[in-house]
């Protein structure tokens, strides 16, 4: 294997790239389009939750509590009940997704100490809102001084929340993610056409008659993918810490190796699959479906691998993007090192060299 | 009797590039008329226009007395069109080919079946009704596109580079058929890049680079040159081409096959001059005749006599 | 003498299609080889075998004494290829794809500017250096493929179909640097379907349907036909043809224009027989005269002879 040859083949694919605007936009507009939708468009923080009171009680310590409540933020005050008749139709149609009910004899208990029964009566539709409006409230009322302790107990949910990050910013949770989601997809989509292309338009075939070896022509190709994966992970990283104020409190030398074992294991299997179909359509769409969907639901981007069942864990652990994930959340927000993540930097690396050999091999220089 | 088909100044821009450049003719009704012409030279794209595929960007044309901009429907209603791809369809059989198409062109019943018989009897098709139409081979598969071209009888057909590839006996089949189609009264309109195939039509249009560069009967165009073409036979033409060009007097030296066509300033001048030339170079000479020129010497006089226009 | 090329029974399937079938032929070096036939006889996958580009389901091939079977990488750094769907970079420009091919066969940098002027007299396409190939003509877009192809000095050079739909101008040009390179000892074997330059190689061999009909020089095949063609002017040109095709001495009649090209399957056939059924026929003959025969001509002889269902 020569270097010029391989050299040779990487600067006609870095020309051809700069001088292809779909590759261009898929490689730089897409990632920066999907950084801003995830980033700021969703939240799995919940806010402006609706909010029924019926205060049966009417007193200045029942107003008191229901300002609680609006002062927090989290809520909405959208009626005041008279009657608890109204409340099946409220929460039925969706009026309101909490119902905060109050007695008449709250003050009265309050000043004599005994526990009053406030009902909270949540929409539990809409689970995932149902819970963490139920988090919220309780946290409310307790910090409201109001609940007495409850069977000796702390709220125990209060101190989970804390755990994840504590100014309740589901951001943070989700770029450091999002960056290995992001990776995942652009990756393979980018080399999946490659070779593909090459077959069809007929230059391979001429390409194929010289001396040129397959191992200089994988190489060659992932070279100018590579600078552009890193270009794009820089712009992620930088994007992070600066527009949505992520911490990044481990190893930047640590992230960036890590990155780049990433990125060859993406790009590679973009390449194998380009190499064993020919077909630039096939190609394409072999690589969204083994890469978008699995990066998306089944990394513990969004949802927790911890929940899912069995057999969809099991699944998960084929799934390069679960690794670096972890990767990515622990060297963002925790500063942990290899002694903490060497089951995935054992696991990248074991991808790495996976798809690569998978790509080498299964591109041929002949025609069939 | 009106012309069948007539096109003014039909010019077709794609971005910058000039596809086609004021194109103008006009084509009598049973006439064969080809466009000749290199890949690039617009044939295609003029032919499209015609047929309401593409729309002019400027210039207008008529089909059948129907203008191609505003009639498309009338137009298409009225020919038959036999594109350059192959436009049938591989996985469906022979019959079923011919039966679609006839249903697409209207035709039902007693007539559909007859127009069948026919297409299968001139495409010499009978018996491999059931055949998949692309197992057959190229020169069977032509016959049979440009039978489903003509199912509903059009007055005016369009045939883009039907012989492309196609096997010398095939290929003359092919235009035996375009030929009975023109003596029943049908207008063809062919494109080629095969100069010897513009001898079996009436009128040429020759095209390069978007432009008309001739328009005329093929004998008229061959005699009309003006300049004298010698054919000279030689012990090796490589060396001779080389050795005649840029002899005063020759304008124009090529191979053609093993032979060495001159085209000349003077041909009495020629017949002095050239024997000389290629005895100091070495060359021995067997034979030097004049010659009709061949279409090919007619097309690259006419491209030089433009500018050479060809370059880049 | 080695021969550049020698082809040994090699044969191609594509499931059930025999697209190659057990090809036999040799070529000497310096030759210019041509490889005739229309589409589908095979021309492209015997020249893709020999390039190493597809490998052959039976036989092989041997160039330079290398077999493109048991090692087709050690073939390639002396083969040159060009392949028929345009192998160019369209979206670099001329200057950049005859760079790549230059690396990619090791051409020392020293060589390259004077190796460069050379392709550029010869193509006339060093105007165009900085142009991208998707924007050039179809002519200078052969000619850039003929010279990535010709930058390393390959000892033979194989062509597919280099000059199909290319106008005259440039094919006459993209000839001569063809001639010029068998001058200097290349070995060239070159595909076409356009029999009039099939009549310019030293050696032919016609395929049909993927076997070989024919293996000789133009002369041989075309002298092969003298005394059995004749050209035919009358004053009702097509029903003269109707009526010779109906002939049962006469083996061919095509219509060129006005002329009938007639043949007949052997030398001592009586003529006056044939054109004594044109008078008969109430047709008046204005010429009648002996041709040589075209590769056209011996071709449709050739495979008329051993039709299968074609």
């Amino acid at each position: 294997m020569t270097f010029r040859r391989l050299w040779a083949v990487a600067r006609k694919e870095s020309l051809q790239l700069r001088r292809d605007p779909r590759s261009l936009a898929l490689a730089f507009a897409l990632p920066a389009m999907l950084l801003l939708l995830f980033g700021y468009a969703i939240t799995l923080d919940v806010r402006n939750i609706s909010l029924a009171v019926l205060d049966q009680s009417r007193s200045a310590e029942s107003r008191r509590l229901v300002d609680a409540f609006v002062a927090s933020g989290y809520f909405r005050v959208t009626r005041q009940l008279e009657d608890a008749g109204e409340i099946p139709e409220i929460l039925g149609r969706g009026k309101a997704q909490l119902v905060l009910t109050i007695p008449p004899e709250f003050t009265r208990d309050l000043l004599a100490r005994r526990p009053s029964p406030i009902q909270l009566l949540l929409d539990g539709s809409d689970a995932n809102t149902a819970t963490i409006a139920q988090n919220y409230a309780e946290v409310i009322v307790a910090r409201a001084g109001l609940m007495p302790p409850i069977a000796g107990g702390v709220v125990i949910q209060t101190r989970t929340r804390i755990w994840y990050n504590e100014t309740l910013e589901s951001r943070n949770m989700i770029v450091p993610a999002l960056i290995a989601v992001i990776m995942s997809i652009i990756a393979a989509m980018l080399t999946a056409l490659t070779i593909a292309r090459e077959w069809e338009r007929g230059t391979m075939e001429q390409l194929a008659a010289t001396p040129v070896q397959r191992t200089e022509v994988v190489l060659g190709k992932l070279v100018p993918y590579v600078a552009i994966g890193i270009l794009d992970v820089t712009v992620a990283v930088i994007a992070g810490r600066v527009v949505f104020h992520v911490p990044l409190r481990g190893s930047i030398v640590l992230l960036a190796v890590l990155t780049l074992m990433f990125l060859v294991a993406a790009l590679s299997w973009g390449i194998f699959v380009s190499a064993a179909l020919k077909s630039q359509l096939l190609a394409t769409q072999v690589a969204m479906i083994t890469t978008y969907l699995p990066a998306l639901l089944l990394s513990g981007f969004i949802f927790s691998i911890a929940a899912m069942p069995l057999v969809l864990r099991m699944v998960t652990l084929i799934v390069p993007a679960r690794y670096f994930v972890v990767i990515t959340r622990g060297i963002f927000l925790k500063d942990v090192g290899l002694g903490v993540l060497w089951p995935e930097v054992l696991a990248l690396v074991v991808f790495a060299t996976g798809a690569l050999s998978l790509a080498l091999r299964s591109f041929r220089k002949q025609l069939a | 009797m009106a012309d069948a088909v007539v096109a003014r100044a039909l010019t077709r821009r794609f971005g910058d590039f000039v596809a086609v450049d004021g194109v103008s003719f006009a084509v009598g009704t049973g006439e064969i008329f080809g466009f000749l012409g290199p890949n690039g030279a617009g044939k295609t794209t003029t032919i499209k226009m015609l047929t309401g595929l593409l729309a002019p960007s400027a210039g207008t044309a008529s089909v059948a007395g129907h203008d191609v901009r505003t009639e498309r429907y009338a137009v298409r209603d009225r020919i038959g069109y036999m594109s350059q791809l192959f436009s049938l369809y591989g996985d469906l059989s022979v019959e079923e080919n011919i039966r679609l198409f006839g249903s697409l062109y209207g035709l039902s019943g007693a007539r559909l079946a007859e127009r069948r018989e026919w297409v299968l009897g001139m495409a010499d098709l009978k018996g491999r009704e059931r055949t998949r139409t692309q197992d057959l081979p190229l020169g069977w598969k032509q016959r049979l596109a440009l039978g489903c071209a003509v199912l509903h009888e059009p007055p005016i057909l369009f045939l883009d580079e039907p012989t492309s590839g196609v096997d010398p006996a095939s290929r003359r089949r092919f235009w035996d058929l375009i030929d009975q189609l023109a003596e029943r009264g049908t207008t063809v309109l062919v494109s080629t890049h095969y100069m010897e195939e513009a001898e079996f039509c009436h009128r040429l249009a020759l095209m390069n680079r978007g432009r008309l560069i001739a328009l005329d009967e093929p004998a008229r165009l061959r005699r009309g040159m003006g300049q004298p073409v010698l054919e000279l036979i030689t012990d090796d033409a490589p060396r001779a081409v080389e050795a005649l060009r840029g002899t005063p007097g020759v304008l124009e030296v090529g191979m053609y096959g093993r032979a060495v066509h001159v085209t000349a300033e003077d041909a009495a001048a020629a017949r002095e001059t050239l024997p000389k030339t290629l005895a100091a170079a070495g060359r021995r000479l067997e034979r030097l005749t004049p010659i009709d020129p061949s279409l090919e010497d007619v097309f690259v006089a006419l491209v030089r006599r433009e500018g050479g226009a060809v370059a880049g | 003498m080695t021969q550049a090329v020698e082809v040994d029974g090699l044969t191609r399937h594509f499931g059930v299609v025999r697209a190659v079938e057990d090809l036999h032929f040799a070529v000497r070096p310096g030759e210019l080889f041509g490889i005739v036939g229309p589409d589908g006889a095979g021309k492209t996958t015997t020249l893709r075998m020999l390039a190493g580009v597809l490998s052959p389901t039976r036989g092989d091939a041997r160039i330079g004494g290398v077999s493109v079977v048991a090692d087709p990488e050690r073939v390639k750094p002396s083969l040159a290829y060009m392949s028929q769907r345009f192998g160019l970079y369209t979206d670099l420009t001329v200057q950049e794809n005859l760079d790549f091919y230059a690396d990619l066969h090791g051409v020392p940098r020293a060589e390259r500017p004077a190796r460069y002027d050379r392709l550029f007299t010869f193509s006339g396409l060093a105007p165009f250096r900085g142009r991208l190939a998707g924007a050039l003509s179809g002519g200078m877009k052969q000619k850039l493929g003929l010279s990535c192809a010709l930058v390393h000095h390959p000892a033979v050079l194989i062509l597919d179909e280099p000059t199909f739909g290319v106008d005259p101008i440039s094919r006459r040009d993209l000839w001569l640097i063809v001639h010029g390179m068998v001058a200097e000892g290349m070995t060239v074997l070159v595909s076409t379907a356009y029999l009039d330059e099939a009549e310019r190689c030293d050696r032919i061999v016609l395929l049909h349907e993927g076997r070989v009909v024919a293996l000789d020089t133009p002369a041989t095949l075309q002298h092969g036909m003298d005394g059995r063609l004749r050209a035919i002017r009358t004053d009702a040109p097509r029903r003269a043809r109707d009526v010779l095709r109906a002939h049962p001495a006469v083996a061919q009649a095509t219509l060129f224009g006005e002329t009938l090209h007639v043949a007949v399957p052997t030398a001592d056939t009586d003529w006056a027989a044939i054109t004594g059924a044109l008078t008969s026929a109430g047709i008046t003959l204005t010429a009648d005269t002996p041709i040589e025969a075209s590769l056209e001509d011996v071709f449709m002889e050739l495979t008329q002879a051993g039709a299968t269902n074609g």
